[in-house]
Protein backbone atom coordinates (compact mmCIF):
# COMPACT_ATOMS: atom_id res chain seq x y z
CA UNK A 1 0.00 0.00 0.00
CA UNK A 2 1.35 3.20 -1.09
CA UNK A 3 -0.49 5.36 1.44
CA UNK A 4 -1.99 3.25 4.15
CA UNK A 5 -2.98 6.14 6.07
CA UNK A 6 -5.28 6.69 3.81
CA UNK A 7 -6.07 3.52 2.01
CA UNK A 8 -6.87 1.60 4.83
CA UNK A 9 -8.58 4.43 7.17
CA UNK A 10 -11.07 3.70 9.43
CA UNK A 11 -14.64 4.00 7.86
CA UNK A 12 -15.77 6.64 10.69
CA UNK A 13 -12.71 8.97 10.28
CA UNK A 14 -12.96 8.40 5.92
CA UNK A 15 -16.64 9.45 6.37
CA UNK A 16 -16.17 12.45 8.47
CA UNK A 17 -13.01 13.47 5.99
CA UNK A 18 -15.27 13.20 3.12
CA UNK A 19 -18.10 15.35 4.37
CA UNK A 20 -15.41 18.19 5.48
CA UNK A 21 -13.86 18.07 2.20
CA UNK A 22 -17.28 17.91 0.25
CA UNK A 23 -18.32 21.14 2.19
CA UNK A 24 -14.91 22.67 1.05
CA UNK A 25 -15.54 21.55 -2.47
CA UNK A 26 -18.85 23.34 -2.80
CA UNK A 27 -18.25 26.50 -1.54
CA UNK A 28 -15.37 26.67 -3.67
CA UNK A 29 -17.69 26.06 -7.22
CA UNK A 30 -20.25 28.06 -5.95
CA UNK A 31 -17.88 31.24 -5.35
CA UNK A 32 -15.91 30.91 -8.36
CA UNK A 33 -17.88 28.66 -11.40
CA UNK A 34 -20.45 30.65 -12.74
CA UNK A 35 -22.80 27.41 -13.86
CA UNK A 36 -22.88 25.60 -10.03
CA UNK A 37 -24.00 29.22 -8.35
CA UNK A 38 -26.20 29.32 -10.99
CA UNK A 39 -27.54 25.85 -10.46
CA UNK A 40 -27.71 26.28 -6.49
CA UNK A 41 -29.02 29.92 -7.16
CA UNK A 42 -31.83 28.62 -9.69
CA UNK A 43 -32.49 25.54 -7.11
CA UNK A 44 -32.78 28.03 -4.04
CA UNK A 45 -30.12 25.12 -2.61
CA UNK A 46 -27.61 26.48 -0.80
CA UNK A 47 -24.18 25.27 -1.53
CA UNK A 48 -24.04 22.64 1.88
CA UNK A 49 -24.27 18.82 2.73
CA UNK A 50 -24.78 18.60 6.13
CA UNK A 51 -24.11 14.51 5.82
CA UNK A 52 -23.44 12.95 3.00
CA UNK A 53 -26.58 11.26 2.49
CA UNK A 54 -27.84 15.32 1.31
CA UNK A 55 -25.53 14.94 -1.77
CA UNK A 56 -27.98 13.36 -3.30
CA UNK A 57 -29.98 16.32 -3.23
CA UNK A 58 -27.34 18.41 -5.03
CA UNK A 59 -27.78 19.19 -8.80
CA UNK A 60 -25.42 16.75 -11.16
CA UNK A 61 -23.03 17.85 -13.48
CA UNK A 62 -23.42 16.17 -17.15
CA UNK A 63 -20.60 16.08 -20.38
CA UNK A 64 -23.08 18.56 -21.99
CA UNK A 65 -21.87 21.17 -19.16
CA UNK A 66 -18.50 20.45 -20.13
CA UNK A 67 -18.94 21.12 -23.74
CA UNK A 68 -20.73 24.05 -23.23
CA UNK A 69 -17.80 25.77 -21.40
CA UNK A 70 -15.31 24.79 -23.39
CA UNK A 71 -12.22 25.68 -23.17
CA UNK A 72 -11.88 27.15 -19.51
CA UNK A 73 -15.59 27.64 -18.65
CA UNK A 74 -16.13 25.55 -15.25
CA UNK A 75 -12.37 26.17 -14.16
CA UNK A 76 -11.99 27.11 -10.56
CA UNK A 77 -9.39 28.79 -10.32
CA UNK A 78 -7.18 31.51 -12.93
CA UNK A 79 -5.22 30.36 -15.63
CA UNK A 80 -2.01 31.41 -14.28
CA UNK A 81 -2.60 28.64 -11.43
CA UNK A 82 -3.17 25.90 -14.13
CA UNK A 83 -0.17 24.34 -15.11
CA UNK A 84 -1.50 21.41 -17.55
CA UNK A 85 -4.32 20.89 -19.57
CA UNK A 86 -5.50 17.60 -20.82
CA UNK A 87 -8.52 16.66 -23.05
CA UNK A 88 -10.81 13.94 -23.14
CA UNK A 89 -10.35 11.38 -26.33
CA UNK A 90 -13.38 12.56 -28.04
CA UNK A 91 -14.56 9.59 -28.72
CA UNK A 92 -18.14 10.60 -27.98
CA UNK A 93 -18.58 13.58 -29.27
CA UNK A 94 -17.32 17.13 -29.18
CA UNK A 95 -13.48 17.02 -26.57
CA UNK A 96 -13.76 18.65 -23.26
CA UNK A 97 -10.71 20.66 -21.68
CA UNK A 98 -9.63 19.81 -18.18
CA UNK A 99 -7.26 21.28 -16.04
CA UNK A 100 -4.50 20.52 -13.31
CA UNK A 101 -3.16 22.99 -10.28
CA UNK A 102 0.62 22.17 -9.35
CA UNK A 103 -1.06 20.81 -6.29
CA UNK A 104 -3.49 18.63 -8.37
CA UNK A 105 -0.60 16.77 -10.08
CA UNK A 106 0.95 15.98 -6.99
CA UNK A 107 -2.32 14.31 -5.53
CA UNK A 108 -2.88 12.73 -8.79
CA UNK A 109 0.89 11.49 -8.43
CA UNK A 110 0.08 9.71 -5.45
CA UNK A 111 -3.48 8.10 -6.53
CA UNK A 112 -1.47 7.04 -9.88
CA UNK A 113 1.17 5.57 -7.53
CA UNK A 114 -1.29 3.92 -5.01
CA UNK A 115 -2.73 2.58 -8.37
CA UNK A 116 0.58 1.05 -9.67
CA UNK A 117 1.27 -0.84 -5.98
CA UNK A 118 -2.44 -1.92 -6.08
CA UNK A 119 -0.62 -4.30 -9.32
CA UNK A 120 2.33 -5.30 -7.11
CA UNK A 121 4.73 -2.34 -8.18
CA UNK A 122 7.47 -0.99 -6.11
CA UNK A 123 10.92 1.00 -6.92
CA UNK A 124 12.43 -1.89 -8.35
CA UNK A 125 9.69 -2.34 -11.04
CA UNK A 126 10.54 -1.11 -14.73
CA UNK A 127 7.33 0.73 -16.26
CA UNK A 128 6.53 0.61 -19.75
CA UNK A 129 3.90 3.33 -20.06
CA UNK A 130 2.59 2.56 -23.48
CA UNK A 131 -1.02 4.70 -22.87
CA UNK A 132 -0.57 7.35 -25.82
CA UNK A 133 1.43 10.21 -24.08
CA UNK A 134 -0.32 14.14 -25.29
CA UNK A 135 -3.44 15.28 -24.34
CA UNK A 136 -4.89 11.88 -23.55
CA UNK A 137 -4.31 11.87 -19.60
CA UNK A 138 -3.54 7.72 -19.89
CA UNK A 139 0.54 7.95 -20.72
CA UNK A 140 1.50 11.35 -18.36
CA UNK A 141 -1.01 10.02 -15.48
CA UNK A 142 0.75 6.42 -15.40
CA UNK A 143 4.01 8.42 -16.24
CA UNK A 144 3.92 10.52 -12.95
CA UNK A 145 2.52 7.68 -10.55
CA UNK A 146 5.27 5.46 -11.63
CA UNK A 147 8.38 8.57 -11.00
CA UNK A 148 6.37 9.21 -7.73
CA UNK A 149 6.14 5.63 -6.77
CA UNK A 150 9.93 5.21 -7.63
CA UNK A 151 9.71 3.02 -10.95
CA UNK A 152 11.99 2.71 -13.32
CA UNK A 153 9.71 4.89 -16.05
CA UNK A 154 9.60 4.04 -20.01
CA UNK A 155 7.89 6.94 -21.64
CA UNK A 156 7.44 5.02 -25.32
CA UNK A 157 3.64 6.30 -25.12
CA UNK A 158 1.07 3.87 -27.86
CA UNK A 159 1.93 2.88 -31.46
CA UNK A 160 4.37 1.07 -33.20
CA UNK A 161 3.82 -2.46 -31.99
CA UNK A 162 6.78 -3.93 -32.76
CA UNK A 163 8.96 -1.61 -31.18
CA UNK A 164 6.95 -2.34 -28.12
CA UNK A 165 7.50 -5.51 -28.29
CA UNK A 166 11.28 -4.85 -28.52
CA UNK A 167 11.28 -2.23 -25.51
CA UNK A 168 9.53 -4.83 -23.45
CA UNK A 169 12.36 -7.53 -23.99
CA UNK A 170 15.61 -5.31 -24.68
CA UNK A 171 14.75 -2.86 -21.18
CA UNK A 172 13.48 -5.37 -19.02
CA UNK A 173 10.09 -4.24 -18.34
CA UNK A 174 8.27 -5.72 -15.53
CA UNK A 175 4.91 -3.96 -15.87
CA UNK A 176 2.55 -2.91 -19.00
CA UNK A 177 0.56 -0.45 -18.86
CA UNK A 178 -1.73 -0.07 -21.79
CA UNK A 179 -5.13 -0.71 -22.97
CA UNK A 180 -6.33 -4.38 -22.64
CA UNK A 181 -7.20 -4.80 -26.44
CA UNK A 182 -3.70 -3.36 -27.14
CA UNK A 183 -2.07 -5.86 -24.82
CA UNK A 184 -3.39 -8.70 -27.05
CA UNK A 185 -2.26 -7.15 -29.81
CA UNK A 186 1.19 -6.40 -28.31
CA UNK A 187 1.40 -10.54 -27.49
CA UNK A 188 -0.20 -11.61 -31.21
CA UNK A 189 2.87 -9.45 -32.51
CA UNK A 190 5.89 -10.42 -30.08
CA UNK A 191 4.33 -14.34 -31.22
CA UNK A 192 5.12 -13.22 -35.01
CA UNK A 193 8.32 -11.50 -34.13
CA UNK A 194 9.09 -15.27 -32.66
CA UNK A 195 9.16 -13.91 -28.96
CA UNK A 196 7.22 -15.94 -26.90
CA UNK A 197 5.19 -13.33 -24.67
CA UNK A 198 5.43 -15.60 -21.71
CA UNK A 199 9.58 -15.54 -21.92
CA UNK A 200 9.26 -11.40 -21.33
CA UNK A 201 10.09 -10.23 -18.07
CA UNK A 202 6.61 -9.12 -17.38
CA UNK A 203 4.96 -9.17 -14.03
CA UNK A 204 2.28 -7.45 -13.87
CA UNK A 205 -0.05 -5.10 -16.25
CA UNK A 206 -1.91 -1.70 -14.96
CA UNK A 207 -5.34 -2.31 -18.09
CA UNK A 208 -7.96 0.25 -18.99
CA UNK A 209 -9.38 3.23 -20.61
CA UNK A 210 -11.85 0.86 -22.38
CA UNK A 211 -13.92 -2.28 -20.79
CA UNK A 212 -12.81 -5.64 -20.71
CA UNK A 213 -14.17 -9.10 -19.16
CA UNK A 214 -13.22 -11.20 -16.75
CA UNK A 215 -12.37 -13.89 -19.84
CA UNK A 216 -10.22 -11.14 -21.28
CA UNK A 217 -8.15 -10.57 -18.24
CA UNK A 218 -7.57 -14.23 -17.51
CA UNK A 219 -6.58 -14.62 -21.42
CA UNK A 220 -3.79 -11.38 -20.88
CA UNK A 221 -2.61 -13.24 -17.81
CA UNK A 222 -2.00 -16.25 -19.82
CA UNK A 223 -0.74 -14.58 -23.37
CA UNK A 224 2.10 -13.02 -21.02
CA UNK A 225 1.91 -15.13 -17.69
CA UNK A 226 1.10 -11.71 -15.58
CA UNK A 227 -0.89 -10.51 -13.46
CA UNK A 228 -3.18 -8.18 -15.14
CA UNK A 229 -4.93 -5.71 -13.00
CA UNK A 230 -8.02 -3.50 -13.92
CA UNK A 231 -7.88 0.72 -13.61
CA UNK A 232 -10.25 2.79 -14.14
CA UNK A 233 -10.46 6.71 -13.95
CA UNK A 234 -11.69 9.43 -16.94
CA UNK A 235 -10.65 12.72 -17.86
CA UNK A 236 -13.78 14.88 -16.49
CA UNK A 237 -13.22 13.08 -13.13
CA UNK A 238 -9.17 12.97 -13.01
CA UNK A 239 -7.86 10.80 -15.26
CA UNK A 240 -6.80 7.31 -14.18
CA UNK A 241 -6.62 7.04 -10.60
CA UNK A 242 -9.88 7.40 -9.40
CA UNK A 243 -10.02 3.53 -9.08
CA UNK A 244 -8.36 0.32 -9.12
CA UNK A 245 -8.51 -2.98 -8.60
CA UNK A 246 -5.70 -4.51 -5.77
CA UNK A 247 -4.37 -7.90 -5.92
CA UNK A 248 -7.34 -9.76 -4.93
CA UNK A 249 -9.45 -9.05 -8.30
CA UNK A 250 -12.49 -8.77 -6.93
CA UNK A 251 -13.63 -5.05 -7.87
CA UNK A 252 -11.90 -1.71 -7.67
CA UNK A 253 -11.02 0.47 -5.14
CA UNK A 254 -12.37 3.65 -5.26
CA UNK A 255 -10.21 6.33 -3.98
CA UNK A 256 -13.07 7.73 -1.46
CA UNK A 257 -10.50 10.09 0.36
CA UNK A 258 -10.55 12.09 -3.20
CA UNK A 259 -13.66 10.93 -4.71
CA UNK A 260 -17.51 10.43 -3.87
CA UNK A 261 -19.11 7.42 -5.43
CA UNK A 262 -22.77 7.03 -6.05
CA UNK A 263 -24.51 4.65 -8.32
CA UNK A 264 -27.67 5.79 -9.55
CA UNK A 265 -30.08 4.99 -11.73
CA UNK A 266 -30.05 6.12 -15.11
CA UNK A 267 -34.22 6.53 -15.43
CA UNK A 268 -34.78 8.25 -12.01
CA UNK A 269 -31.26 9.29 -11.07
CA UNK A 270 -31.67 8.74 -7.30
CA UNK A 271 -28.93 6.33 -5.71
CA UNK A 272 -29.48 2.95 -5.62
CA UNK A 273 -28.51 0.53 -2.58
CA UNK A 274 -25.28 -1.19 -2.44
CA UNK A 275 -24.49 -4.20 -4.76
CA UNK A 276 -27.54 -2.99 -7.31
CA UNK A 277 -26.09 -1.87 -10.90
CA UNK A 278 -26.84 1.47 -12.11
CA UNK A 279 -24.43 4.86 -13.90
CA UNK A 280 -21.88 5.94 -11.74
CA UNK A 281 -21.29 9.38 -10.57
CA UNK A 282 -18.28 11.10 -9.12
CA UNK A 283 -17.76 13.79 -7.08
CA UNK A 284 -14.31 15.11 -6.58
CA UNK A 285 -13.17 16.33 -3.31
CA UNK A 286 -9.99 17.53 -3.71
CA UNK A 287 -9.78 18.62 -7.25
CA UNK A 288 -8.42 22.90 -7.70
CA UNK A 289 -8.73 23.04 -11.34
CA UNK A 290 -11.99 21.47 -12.52
CA UNK A 291 -13.96 20.21 -9.45
CA UNK A 292 -16.92 18.64 -10.50
CA UNK A 293 -20.28 17.74 -8.44
CA UNK A 294 -21.77 14.64 -9.15
CA UNK A 295 -20.53 13.93 -12.29
CA UNK A 296 -22.66 11.32 -14.71
CA UNK A 297 -19.91 8.99 -16.00
CA UNK A 298 -22.84 6.99 -18.17
CA UNK A 299 -20.11 3.96 -16.90
CA UNK A 300 -22.63 0.92 -15.99
CA UNK A 301 -21.53 -0.58 -12.24
CA UNK A 302 -22.16 -1.37 -9.19
CA UNK A 303 -20.50 -1.23 -5.67
CA UNK A 304 -18.92 -4.35 -4.24
CA UNK A 305 -20.96 -5.45 -0.85
CA UNK A 306 -18.39 -6.25 1.98
CA UNK A 307 -14.88 -5.91 2.84
CA UNK A 308 -12.02 -6.49 0.91
CA UNK A 309 -8.49 -9.06 2.06
CA UNK A 310 -6.43 -6.84 1.16
CA UNK A 311 -6.54 -4.25 3.77
CA UNK A 312 -7.78 -1.01 2.36
CA UNK A 313 -11.55 0.05 3.40
CA UNK A 314 -12.01 2.00 0.21
CA UNK A 315 -15.29 0.72 -1.09
CA UNK A 316 -14.99 -1.30 -4.28
CA UNK A 317 -16.93 -0.85 -7.73
CA UNK A 318 -17.42 -3.20 -10.13
CA UNK A 319 -16.05 -3.37 -13.57
CA UNK A 320 -17.55 -1.08 -15.64
CA UNK A 321 -19.78 -3.71 -17.62
CA UNK A 322 -20.63 -1.09 -19.98
CA UNK A 323 -21.96 2.87 -20.90
CA UNK A 324 -24.92 4.26 -20.78
CA UNK A 325 -24.31 5.15 -24.69
CA UNK A 326 -22.86 1.97 -26.08
CA UNK A 327 -26.10 0.23 -24.88
CA UNK A 328 -27.77 -1.64 -27.65
CA UNK A 329 -31.30 -2.74 -27.33
CA UNK A 330 -31.83 -5.49 -29.55
CA UNK A 331 -35.58 -6.48 -29.82
CA UNK A 332 -35.71 -5.09 -26.66
CA UNK A 333 -33.11 -6.69 -24.58
CA UNK A 334 -30.45 -4.14 -22.99
CA UNK A 335 -26.81 -5.77 -24.74
CA UNK A 336 -23.54 -4.64 -23.76
CA UNK A 337 -20.43 -5.10 -26.33
CA UNK A 338 -18.55 -6.14 -22.89
CA UNK A 339 -21.20 -9.25 -22.27
CA UNK A 340 -20.09 -10.66 -26.41
CA UNK A 341 -16.84 -10.44 -25.33
CA UNK A 342 -16.70 -12.29 -22.30
CA UNK A 343 -18.75 -15.44 -24.19
CA UNK A 344 -15.91 -15.08 -27.08
CA UNK A 345 -13.14 -14.91 -24.71
CA UNK A 346 -14.50 -18.74 -23.53
CA UNK A 347 -15.02 -20.56 -26.58
CA UNK A 348 -11.57 -21.99 -27.96
CA UNK A 349 -10.68 -21.34 -31.86
CA UNK A 350 -12.00 -17.44 -32.25
CA UNK A 351 -9.66 -14.71 -32.17
CA UNK A 352 -10.74 -11.95 -29.24
CA UNK A 353 -11.35 -9.41 -32.02
CA UNK A 354 -15.23 -8.95 -32.55
CA UNK A 355 -17.39 -6.30 -34.12
CA UNK A 356 -21.09 -5.37 -33.63
CA UNK A 357 -22.00 -4.28 -36.80
CA UNK A 358 -25.29 -2.89 -37.60
CA UNK A 359 -26.67 -2.68 -40.63
CA UNK A 360 -29.95 -2.00 -42.34
CA UNK A 361 -32.41 -4.63 -43.97
CA UNK A 362 -34.81 -2.41 -45.94
CA UNK A 363 -36.65 -0.89 -42.63
CA UNK A 364 -35.32 -2.98 -39.98
CA UNK A 365 -32.17 -2.47 -38.44
CA UNK A 366 -29.89 -6.04 -38.25
CA UNK A 367 -27.36 -7.01 -35.80
CA UNK A 368 -24.44 -9.14 -36.57
CA UNK A 369 -21.57 -9.75 -34.70
CA UNK A 370 -18.55 -10.59 -36.39
CA UNK A 371 -15.90 -12.99 -34.97
CA UNK A 372 -12.62 -13.46 -36.49
CA UNK A 373 -11.27 -17.53 -36.60
CA UNK A 374 -8.29 -18.08 -34.86
CA UNK A 375 -4.95 -19.09 -36.10
CA UNK A 376 -5.18 -22.54 -34.93
CA UNK A 377 -8.78 -23.19 -36.37
CA UNK A 378 -7.97 -26.06 -38.41
CA UNK A 379 -10.27 -24.59 -40.85
CA UNK A 380 -9.73 -27.37 -44.17
CA UNK A 381 -13.50 -28.81 -43.32
CA UNK A 382 -16.59 -26.49 -43.60
CA UNK A 383 -18.21 -28.55 -41.18
CA UNK A 384 -15.37 -27.05 -38.23
CA UNK A 385 -15.81 -24.04 -39.53
CA UNK A 386 -20.22 -24.28 -39.30
CA UNK A 387 -19.92 -25.96 -35.66
CA UNK A 388 -17.38 -22.96 -34.37
CA UNK A 389 -20.47 -20.55 -35.81
CA UNK A 390 -23.29 -22.18 -34.67
CA UNK A 391 -21.33 -22.68 -30.86
CA UNK A 392 -21.01 -19.01 -30.65
CA UNK A 393 -24.48 -17.99 -31.83
CA UNK A 394 -25.47 -20.68 -29.34
CA UNK A 395 -23.62 -19.19 -26.38
CA UNK A 396 -24.15 -15.72 -27.36
CA UNK A 397 -27.47 -16.72 -27.25
CA UNK A 398 -27.58 -18.34 -24.15
CA UNK A 399 -25.48 -15.66 -22.15
CA UNK A 400 -27.15 -12.72 -23.67
CA UNK A 401 -31.00 -13.72 -23.79
CA UNK A 402 -31.42 -13.12 -26.91
CA UNK A 403 -30.26 -14.51 -30.79
CA UNK A 404 -27.44 -12.51 -32.70
CA UNK A 405 -26.87 -13.42 -35.86
CA UNK A 406 -23.00 -14.51 -36.09
CA UNK A 407 -20.70 -13.94 -39.16
CA UNK A 408 -16.94 -15.31 -39.49
CA UNK A 409 -14.52 -13.45 -40.66
CA UNK A 410 -10.88 -13.69 -41.74
CA UNK A 411 -8.24 -13.51 -39.28
CA UNK A 412 -6.61 -10.45 -38.32
CA UNK A 413 -9.51 -8.42 -40.85
CA UNK A 414 -10.92 -6.86 -37.80
CA UNK A 415 -9.17 -3.46 -37.61
CA UNK A 416 -6.79 -4.00 -34.58
CA UNK A 417 -6.48 -0.42 -32.42
CA UNK A 418 -3.32 1.01 -30.58
CA UNK A 419 -5.77 2.88 -28.41
CA UNK A 420 -9.66 2.19 -27.44
CA UNK A 421 -10.88 -0.44 -29.43
CA UNK A 422 -14.40 0.38 -31.59
CA UNK A 423 -16.50 -2.68 -30.73
CA UNK A 424 -19.58 -1.70 -32.52
CA UNK A 425 -19.72 -0.28 -36.32
CA UNK A 426 -23.22 1.54 -37.28
CA UNK A 427 -23.10 1.06 -40.62
CA UNK A 428 -27.18 1.75 -40.69
CA UNK A 429 -26.79 5.24 -43.07
CA UNK A 430 -24.73 3.83 -45.47
CA UNK A 431 -28.14 2.41 -46.82
CA UNK A 432 -29.50 -1.14 -47.76
CA UNK A 433 -27.40 -4.28 -47.99
CA UNK B 1 13.62 -35.47 -43.18
CA UNK B 2 16.50 -37.53 -41.74
CA UNK B 3 18.53 -38.94 -45.00
CA UNK B 4 18.28 -42.37 -43.71
CA UNK B 5 14.65 -42.16 -43.28
CA UNK B 6 14.03 -45.70 -44.86
CA UNK B 7 15.18 -47.05 -42.39
CA UNK B 8 12.63 -46.08 -39.46
CA UNK B 9 10.13 -47.21 -41.43
CA UNK B 10 7.91 -44.15 -41.43
CA UNK B 11 5.48 -43.50 -44.15
CA UNK B 12 5.67 -41.62 -47.80
CA UNK B 13 5.79 -37.68 -47.00
CA UNK B 14 2.20 -36.70 -47.41
CA UNK B 15 1.17 -34.07 -50.13
CA UNK B 16 0.48 -30.49 -48.61
CA UNK B 17 -2.67 -28.85 -49.81
CA UNK B 18 -3.27 -25.56 -48.78
CA UNK B 19 -6.53 -23.91 -47.39
CA UNK B 20 -7.16 -20.86 -47.17
CA UNK B 21 -9.82 -19.28 -45.70
CA UNK B 22 -12.19 -16.53 -47.50
CA UNK B 23 -15.01 -14.09 -46.58
CA UNK B 24 -17.30 -14.15 -50.09
CA UNK B 25 -16.74 -10.70 -50.69
CA UNK B 26 -15.50 -9.34 -54.40
CA UNK B 27 -11.61 -9.40 -55.11
CA UNK B 28 -10.19 -11.44 -52.43
CA UNK B 29 -10.31 -14.71 -54.88
CA UNK B 30 -8.54 -12.53 -57.18
CA UNK B 31 -6.41 -11.04 -54.39
CA UNK B 32 -5.55 -14.53 -53.16
CA UNK B 33 -3.89 -15.82 -56.75
CA UNK B 34 -2.48 -12.81 -57.50
CA UNK B 35 -0.56 -13.57 -54.17
CA UNK B 36 0.78 -16.73 -55.50
CA UNK B 37 1.33 -15.81 -58.98
CA UNK B 38 3.18 -12.92 -57.46
CA UNK B 39 5.70 -15.11 -55.32
CA UNK B 40 6.09 -17.15 -58.39
CA UNK B 41 3.44 -20.29 -57.42
CA UNK B 42 2.34 -22.91 -59.74
CA UNK B 43 -0.89 -23.87 -58.73
CA UNK B 44 -1.62 -27.52 -59.92
CA UNK B 45 -5.56 -27.72 -58.49
CA UNK B 46 -7.84 -25.24 -57.33
CA UNK B 47 -11.37 -25.94 -55.25
CA UNK B 48 -13.06 -23.66 -53.71
CA UNK B 49 -16.17 -24.68 -51.66
CA UNK B 50 -18.36 -22.17 -49.96
CA UNK B 51 -21.54 -21.55 -47.92
CA UNK B 52 -23.60 -18.34 -47.73
CA UNK B 53 -21.47 -15.77 -45.87
CA UNK B 54 -17.55 -17.77 -46.64
CA UNK B 55 -15.53 -20.38 -48.49
CA UNK B 56 -12.46 -22.36 -47.96
CA UNK B 57 -9.88 -22.64 -50.73
CA UNK B 58 -7.75 -25.60 -51.29
CA UNK B 59 -4.74 -25.46 -53.51
CA UNK B 60 -2.28 -28.30 -54.64
CA UNK B 61 0.63 -26.28 -55.93
CA UNK B 62 4.19 -26.64 -56.86
CA UNK B 63 5.81 -25.26 -53.51
CA UNK B 64 3.75 -25.63 -50.92
CA UNK B 65 5.74 -23.72 -48.35
CA UNK B 66 6.37 -20.60 -50.56
CA UNK B 67 2.77 -20.30 -50.97
CA UNK B 68 2.20 -20.64 -47.73
CA UNK B 69 4.25 -17.76 -46.27
CA UNK B 70 3.05 -15.99 -49.64
CA UNK B 71 -0.39 -16.07 -48.25
CA UNK B 72 0.66 -15.24 -44.86
CA UNK B 73 2.36 -12.31 -45.28
CA UNK B 74 -0.49 -10.81 -47.85
CA UNK B 75 -2.58 -11.46 -44.40
CA UNK B 76 -4.82 -14.30 -45.39
CA UNK B 77 -5.31 -17.33 -42.74
CA UNK B 78 -3.64 -20.44 -43.76
CA UNK B 79 -3.63 -23.87 -43.19
CA UNK B 80 -1.95 -27.00 -44.51
CA UNK B 81 -3.29 -30.21 -44.74
CA UNK B 82 -2.22 -33.87 -45.93
CA UNK B 83 -4.54 -35.03 -48.82
CA UNK B 84 -4.22 -38.36 -50.93
CA UNK B 85 -3.93 -38.70 -54.56
CA UNK B 86 -4.18 -41.12 -56.83
CA UNK B 87 -4.20 -41.57 -60.10
CA UNK B 88 -6.92 -42.79 -62.11
CA UNK B 89 -7.56 -44.40 -65.74
CA UNK B 90 -9.65 -41.47 -67.10
CA UNK B 91 -12.67 -43.84 -68.34
CA UNK B 92 -15.88 -44.16 -66.59
CA UNK B 93 -15.94 -46.40 -63.60
CA UNK B 94 -12.32 -45.69 -62.48
CA UNK B 95 -13.59 -43.25 -59.47
CA UNK B 96 -15.74 -45.78 -58.46
CA UNK B 97 -13.18 -48.18 -58.13
CA UNK B 98 -10.82 -45.70 -55.77
CA UNK B 99 -13.92 -45.07 -53.26
CA UNK B 100 -14.60 -48.42 -53.62
CA UNK B 101 -11.86 -49.44 -51.75
CA UNK B 102 -11.37 -47.22 -49.26
CA UNK B 103 -15.48 -48.05 -48.28
CA UNK B 104 -14.50 -51.58 -48.43
CA UNK B 105 -11.61 -51.03 -45.26
CA UNK B 106 -14.17 -48.53 -43.70
CA UNK B 107 -12.07 -45.19 -44.62
CA UNK B 108 -14.80 -41.82 -45.07
CA UNK B 109 -13.73 -39.61 -47.45
CA UNK B 110 -14.22 -35.95 -46.24
CA UNK B 111 -13.96 -34.33 -49.75
CA UNK B 112 -12.30 -35.16 -52.50
CA UNK B 113 -12.18 -33.16 -56.15
CA UNK B 114 -10.24 -34.50 -59.19
CA UNK B 115 -7.97 -32.33 -61.83
CA UNK B 116 -6.74 -34.25 -65.66
CA UNK B 117 -3.27 -33.28 -66.34
CA UNK B 118 -2.80 -31.51 -69.48
CA UNK B 119 -2.38 -34.12 -72.46
CA UNK B 120 -2.66 -37.02 -69.86
CA UNK B 121 -4.64 -40.06 -70.33
CA UNK B 122 -5.10 -40.64 -66.53
CA UNK B 123 -6.90 -38.38 -63.48
CA UNK B 124 -5.98 -37.39 -60.45
CA UNK B 125 -8.10 -37.52 -57.49
CA UNK B 126 -7.35 -35.92 -54.56
CA UNK B 127 -9.02 -37.05 -51.09
CA UNK B 128 -9.22 -35.75 -47.26
CA UNK B 129 -9.92 -39.15 -45.56
CA UNK B 130 -8.96 -39.47 -41.64
CA UNK B 131 -6.28 -42.47 -41.94
CA UNK B 132 -4.20 -41.51 -45.12
CA UNK B 133 -1.88 -44.49 -44.48
CA UNK B 134 -4.43 -47.44 -44.24
CA UNK B 135 -6.29 -45.67 -47.46
CA UNK B 136 -2.32 -45.84 -48.95
CA UNK B 137 -1.53 -49.68 -47.99
CA UNK B 138 -5.33 -50.53 -49.31
CA UNK B 139 -5.12 -49.11 -52.51
CA UNK B 140 -1.73 -50.41 -53.55
CA UNK B 141 -2.81 -53.59 -52.46
CA UNK B 142 -5.36 -53.04 -55.29
CA UNK B 143 -3.07 -52.08 -57.49
CA UNK B 144 -4.21 -48.82 -57.58
CA UNK B 145 -1.42 -45.90 -57.88
CA UNK B 146 -1.09 -43.56 -55.12
CA UNK B 147 1.14 -40.47 -55.36
CA UNK B 148 3.72 -39.16 -53.40
CA UNK B 149 4.40 -35.34 -54.04
CA UNK B 150 6.81 -35.41 -56.25
CA UNK B 151 4.11 -36.58 -58.66
CA UNK B 152 1.83 -33.71 -58.09
CA UNK B 153 4.21 -30.86 -57.49
CA UNK B 154 5.97 -30.20 -60.42
CA UNK B 155 3.95 -30.47 -64.07
CA UNK B 156 3.25 -33.40 -65.85
CA UNK B 157 4.43 -35.64 -62.84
Amino acid sequence: MFQPEYEAMDRGALERLQLERLNDMLTRVYGAVPMYRERFDAAGIAPRADSLEALADLPFTVKDDLRSAYPYGMFAVPLRDIVRVHSSSGTTGQVTVVGYTSGDIDRWSDLMARTLACAGATPDDVVQVTYGYGLFTGGLGVHYGAERLGCTTIPISGGNTKRQVQVLKDFGATVLACTPSYAVLIAETASEMGIDPRSLPLRAGVFGAEPWSENMRRQIEELFGITAIDIYGLSEVLGPGVASECSCQCGLHVNEDHFIIEIVDPATLRPVPDGERGEVVFTTLTKEGIPVLRYRTRDISRIVPGECACGRTFRRMERVSGRTDDMLIIRGVNVFPSQIEQVLAGIPGVAPHYQVVLTKRGSMDHVEVHVEVGPDVPFDEIKTLEALRTRVAAEIASALAVSIAVRLVEPKSIQRSEGKAQRVLDRRDEGSE
Amino acid sequence: MSSTGVTRGVSDPMIKQLTVFLENSPGRLAGLTRALGDAGVNMRALMVADTAEFGVVRIICDRPEVARAALEEAGFGVSVTDVLAVEVPDSPGGLADVLEVLGGIGVNVEYAYCYVEPGGTAAIDVFRVEDIARATDALRAANMRVLGPADVYAVGG
